[in-house]
């Protein structure tokens, strides 16, 4: 670790583990907080406010559901029951059912898991795409950095549900190309944010100390610029999951990504419209799931954000 | 700006985003008011603007011009022989003869860069092209669904923003009693997702009480509750950016002259602040137009509102690409034009950008 002699004065005693937002060793510390130790940290890491605890908790439950969905349901989420169609909520079906007497909670929690894999995919997608173009534009020569926004100026120019749209109308639809769909229309975004970062981080003094040391230039970008342009970005991501998800429910909701009998939130609401008259339930819950999903997601985000930005103070 | 970051996809509220290519974003120039104010003439002034505007336009043909060179590669990269697409779809059988026919008539079978130029040309002079559909022409397709659009956009857009400078004049700066819980409020609207706002708004005021129509509906009636499940998501953001802005300017030493001159407290955020939080406001209109043509196809799928945002889905659906692209321009076109009027609007707005370079 080359790096800490030279920079992050204040991670470097901090030992492992220490501190969340900068990995132990990055120099991102000698940027994120020059006056924050030890105590500062833990004072805050306590005082952290009930809503985001309750975000953490809820973000926790949606991830168990998205990984043992089996355990978790009382019922199977394609198991049909004819006797049982748009029942209310009752003992046996605790959310009640749908058209086809399919128990509405099973298939929420078996949604989780089509609904999060377009959220975080679209966002993976998203975030690699945007990290390399915009390393590219930061770092490159200048015709390189040009080029690469203009064209990224253009996509930012379409509505991101219409660039979506564009691509699904061009490769088609299902859960595959919607989450390429979300991903491709979300990387201008991400470009710019990593290339604005990419432009501030490479001209910091651990930079040029990391490059005096005599670190060739792929070693410079890969271990110093990569980590701290894309950190920043990384917090954002975190609210951009649950706004992709809601993207990606939106295109099936459209009936252009997951498809029935598949569960997911989006196609669920979709069917869900067409009862609307009939069954209050049917059209609530799913949307409900949605709409915890994004409101943790973006209290949580929100509270990284300000943690990132106090540390800047 | 930060806390706006925080609410949407980072798409939509970046600081530059709704800034056109290649310019200083605006917001920077708030940020060094007056830096040329002294010495500069009415004159030179109005040559800086009208120098500022020229870039300005130039950069704004530039990204249409990179748009509609996006949309072309979609209609040259999309799979299968375009001629089948024309003459009805995969399941049809037509002859070699016809295909040949309507290959010469769309011009397919000349080089690529050559179907390029014209294209260009085409969109230049503003046509859309042919729907392979209806055999229609898009800009007649546009037009016959474009009222019912712009009439739910408009209502929804001025819903948002009224709404949202309302709620954050009235509660911006507040004891947290009154400013928590609007906020609240505004950070769960704000995570709804429409298409589920638009149930439940269904569910609620349609079927439970039947004040609103569910689906179509003439007149204002069957305007309500499509408007505000376009308008309530957006109007939340917009309200958290404008607190923000307004709590920052309420700081300001202009607001403690104005209450020592004996102005009452609405005076001052009407008169004084509103001004002031107008600036971070519009650099919000992208995120403002790009939600409204999304929520568009939305909002009429879930209401089965006529428009272009049905349209749109159906030429999807159906992979009627000169429709899909000619609407998808059409919305780069407005997003660009709308920047450009919010643009030449700052010094209105701000007068110290009237002479700043």
């Amino acid at each position: 670790m080359t790096t800490s002699l030279v920079a992050a004065p204040v991670d470097l005693p901090a030992g492992p583990g220490a501190s969340v937002p900068a990995p132990p060793g990055l120099p991102g510390g000698a940027v994120a907080a020059p006056v924050s130790g030890r105590p500062l940290r833990t004072a805050r890491r306590l005082r952290v406010p009930p809503s985001v605890v309750l975000a953490a908790i809820a973000l926790a439950v949606i991830v168990l559901a998205a990984a043992f969905p089996d355990a978790l349901s009382p019922h199977d989420p394609l198991a049909v029951d004819p006797t049982h169609t748009l029942a209310p909520p009752s003992a046996t079906y605790p959310l009640g059912t749908d058209e086809n007497g399919r128990d509405v909670l099973s298939r929420i929690i078996h949604g989780t898991r089509n609904s999060l894999l377009l959220g975080f995919g679209a966002i993976a997608i998203g975030l690699v795409a945007g990290t390399v173009l915009g390393l590219l534009a930061g770092l490159g020569a200048r015709w390189v950095d040009a080029a690469l926004m203009r064209t990224m100026d253009v996509g930012l120019a379409f509505p991101e549900l219409l660039l979506a749209l564009v691509v699904i109308a061009v490769a088609g639809g299902g859960t595959r190309n919607a989450l390429l769909a979300i991903g491709i229309a979300s990387t201008p975004s991400y470009a710019r944010l990593v290339r604005a970062q990419t432009l501030g981080v490479r001209r910091a003094g651990y930079v040029e100390a990391a490059r005096a040391t005599g670190l060739s230039e792929s070693a410079v970008v890969l271990r110093h610029v990569l980590p701290n342009a894309v950190k920043p970005v990384l917090v954002l991501a975190t609210i951009g999951v649950g706004t992709a998800t809601v993207a990606g429910a939106a295109l099936s909701f459209l009936g252009l990504g997951t498809t029935p009998p598949t569960p997911e939130w989006g196609s669920m609401l979709s069917t869900a419209r067409n009862f609307v008259e009939l069954s209050w339930w049917y059209g609530l819950f799913p949307g409900l799931a949605i709409t915890v999903l994004v409101l943790s997601t973006s209290v949580l985000g929100r509270h990284l954000q300000r943690r990132a930005e106090g540390g800047l103070r | 700006m930060s806390s706006a970051a925080t609410v949407v996809a980072p798409g939509a509220t970046l600081p530059g985003a709704p800034g056109l290519p290649g310019l200083p974003d605006p917001a920077g120039a708030v940020g060094a008011p007056g830096a040329r104010t002294a010495g500069a003439t009415p004159r030179s002034a109005v040559g800086a603007v009208a120098r500022r505007l020229g870039v300005r336009v130039l950069g704004a043909v530039g990204v249409l011009w990179g748009a509609a060179t996006l949309t072309f590669l979609a209609l040259v990269l999309i799979p299968g022989d375009i001629a089948y697409a024309i003459v009805g779809g995969p399941d049809s059988n037509p002859s070699p003869e016809v295909l040949a026919q309507v290959r010469t008539e769309y011009g397919l079978d000349r080089p690529v860069w050559q179907q390029y130029g014209s294209y260009l040309l085409r969109v230049a002079t503003g046509d859309l092209g042919t729907s392979y559909r209806f055999h229609a022409p898009v800009g007649q397709l546009v037009a016959e669904q474009l009222g019912s659009t712009v009439v739910l956009a408009v209502s929804a857009a001025v819903v948002a923003v009224v709404g949202a400078l309302v709620a954050a004049l009235a509660t911006a700066g507040r004891r947290p009693a009154v400013r928590g819980p609007v906020s609240g409020v505004e950070l769960v609207l704000a995570s709804l997702p429409s298409f589920w706002l638009g149930i439940v708004l269904l569910t609620v005021f349609s079927f439970t009480l039947g004040w609103f129509p569910s689906i179509g509906g003439d007149g204002w009636r069957g305007l309500v509750l499509p408007t505000l499940t376009l308008a309530l998501p957006i109007g939340a953001v917009l309200s958290q950016v404008a607190r923000s802005a307004i709590e920052e300017v309420l700081d300001e030493p202009f607001v403690v002259t104005a209450r020592a001159r004996g102005l009452s407290d609405a005076a001052v955020r009407v008169r004084h602040v509103l001004r002031h939080t107008l600036v971070p406001l519009t650099t919000m209109t992208g995120f403002v137009v790009g939600g409204l043509f999304g929520g568009a196809v939305i909002t009429e799928t879930l209401f089965n509102r006529a428009g272009l945002g049905r349209l749109l889905l159906s030429a999807v659906n159906s992979k009627d690409m000169p429709v899909v692209l000619g609407l998808v321009l059409l919305s780069a076109a407005v997003y660009v034009v709308v920047n450009l009027v919010v643009d030449a609007l700052y010094p209105l707005i701000d007068p110290r950008l009237r002479s700043a370079s």
